[in-house]
């Protein structure tokens, strides 16, 4: 096992649960959603693998059957936005049919309008997201292009953090009992309180001497 | 497709050494400069249709015969074989997306008289999409476009060194590159290169205006806010985003072009600065 995965296992015992993350891409979709008052927001996470988009979390219309649907990665203006690494916002939808059945189809809901914007982080294009007819009060200006670019910047760490649990969790899964050892005393480590961690913690760091000490015995 | 001709050579630097101007020389490039002392809007694109000038929409392909496009004058595909070979093919499927023919549309808008051609580089999915989209840039600067549209950009770090030396080739054999910026606090390419003209979006609705922005690295602002774009099946939608600024400005070059062939893109940007609505163009 190479330092790079006993460091990607032991994070997975500390770094909270894939359930938690999911709880934060959630949140974002929900706020971006009342933000523009917008009937739903979604965001795709790409599968490099296959080459699609996921959804991985719905606010709005559609949202108790969509998260794990899947759909090519070059299909309609999600698709665009992730190869393009450019936002798009798209109003009167309605005059596209062909658009307006490729949306039906994955996502049982058609939009008249459509703000989408790219989750890059570092180099990579994680995936997209998408924000379904805004409220059309106010006609669309930089003020808003600039908001959703805020919430796609939030979206992206999360999406990274949930990747990075992801290929930890596989790690560990993968890497047999040594590593998922150290990743349990870890995560124990982080649920004890002030008074049990510090008798522990002193043990731990004992053993850290021991195996540091450049002596054999 | 009816292949682009190949741009004639304006100088062949086969009577000069190769960087260097002996005093001797100095006459042999002489350069006739006729612009007015003080260059205006109207000496710049006054009257211009952009007739004669080769646009390259490199994009998702164009719906051709929209009624917003009119008539394309060739389109090609660009397609990673199975054995990972990119290859050029005669374009059969027109847009894949509506997004090339919206960019399209918006030139035609400005340039009525421009000679269209697509270069599809977009729409087989995300994976190996950073390479085609280099190979098609090649392609296209190969076939000496006087005007190439990139409303799209590559976060890759692996492309940008090949992306810089290509933009630097398009500059100096007189393509000019017009590229999207992103309105988002990240690295990418190719519009951050200096010898490209990158382009940005401002909210105002006058398809002309456009500003030269004393901040680099995005250079002008062009209008990219609730523009009606052309979409696929001969529709019309309501679009934002600096993918629709940047045809704006690639439509205010063509003209520029059109009327001053001789402007190397150098000239050409020297005279979007004077020209630009915060400078001197707004009279």
């Amino acid at each position: 096992m190479s330092d790079n995965e006993l460091r990607a296992a032991v994070s997975a015992g500390v770094m909270s649960a894939e359930s938690e993350h999911r709880a934060l891409l959630q949140s974002i979709v929900e706020v971006a959603r009342a933000i523009f008052s917008a009937k739903a927001a979604s965001i795709f996470l790409h599968d490099e693998e296959t080459d699609e988009l996921v959804f991985e979390a719905v606010a709005g219309e559609g949202s108790d059957s969509l998260v794990g649907t899947r759909f090519p990665s070059s299909t309609g203006v999600a698709g665009w936005v992730l190869v393009t690494r450019q936002p798009l916002v798209i109003d009167d939808l309605e005059q596209d049919p062909r658009h307006a059945r490729e949306t039906a189809e994955s996502t049982g809901y058609v939009p008249r309008a459509m703000m989408s914007v790219p989750l890059l982080h570092d180099e990579r294009a994680l995936g997209v997201l998408n924000v379904l007819d805004r409220s059309q009060e106010v006609e669309f200006s930089l003020g808003q292009m600039e908001l959703l670019g805020l919430f796609a910047n939030q979206a992206a760490i999360a999406l990274d953090l949930l990747q990075r649990a992801r290929h930890a969790q596989a790690v560990l899964t993968q890497s047999g009992s040594d590593a998922g050892a150290i990743a349990r005393i870890a995560a124990a480590l982080e649920d004890l309180d002030e008074e049990q961690r510090e008798p522990v913690l002193r043990l731990l760091s004992a053993l850290d001497d021991v195996l540091r000490a450049d002596v054999s015995f | 497709m009816a292949q682009p001709e190949q741009k004639p050579e304006r100088y062949t630097g086969e009577t000069l050494p190769a960087w260097s101007l002996p005093a001797a020389a100095s006459e042999e490039i002489g350069v006739v400069v006729e612009w007015p002392e003080r260059v205006t809007r109207d000496w710049a694109l006054g009257g211009s249709t952009g007739a004669g000038i080769r646009v390259c929409i490199l994009d998702s392909g164009v719906q051709p015969d929209h009624p917003l496009v009119g008539s394309l004058e060739g389109a090609v595909a660009l397609r990673k074989t199975e054995e990972g070979e990119i290859v050029v093919e005669d374009d059969t499927e027109g847009d894949l997306c509506g997004h090339g023919t919206a960019c399209a549309g918006i030139v035609r808008s400005l340039a009525p008289d421009c000679r269209l051609f697509s270069v599809r580089v977009l729409g087989a999915g995300f994976k190996g999409s950073g390479a085609v989209l280099l190979e098609g840039l090649r392609w296209a600067i190969g076939q000496g476009f006087d005007v190439i549209n990139m409303s799209l950009s590559t976060t890759k770090k692996q492309f940008s060194g090949l992306l810089h030396e290509l933009a630097d080739s398009a500059y100096f054999r007189r393509s000019v590159l017009v590229a999207s910026a992103h309105n988002m606090p990240v690295e990418s390419y190719p519009w951050r290169f200096s010898s490209v003209i990158s382009v940005g979006s401002h909210e105002e609705q006058d398809p002309r205006t456009f500003f030269y922005n004393p901040s680099p690295p995005v250079e002008f602002f062009a209008r990219g806010v609730n523009v009606d774009v052309a979409w696929l099946g001969g529709a019309k939608i309501r679009s934002s985003g600096n993918s629709f600024a940047t045809p704006h400005m690639s439509g205010i070059c063509t003209l520029i072009l059109a009327k001053h062939p001789e402007l190397t893109p150098f000239q050409l940007k020297s005279i979007l600065y004077l020209t630009a609505s915060n400078v001197g163009g707004a009279e």
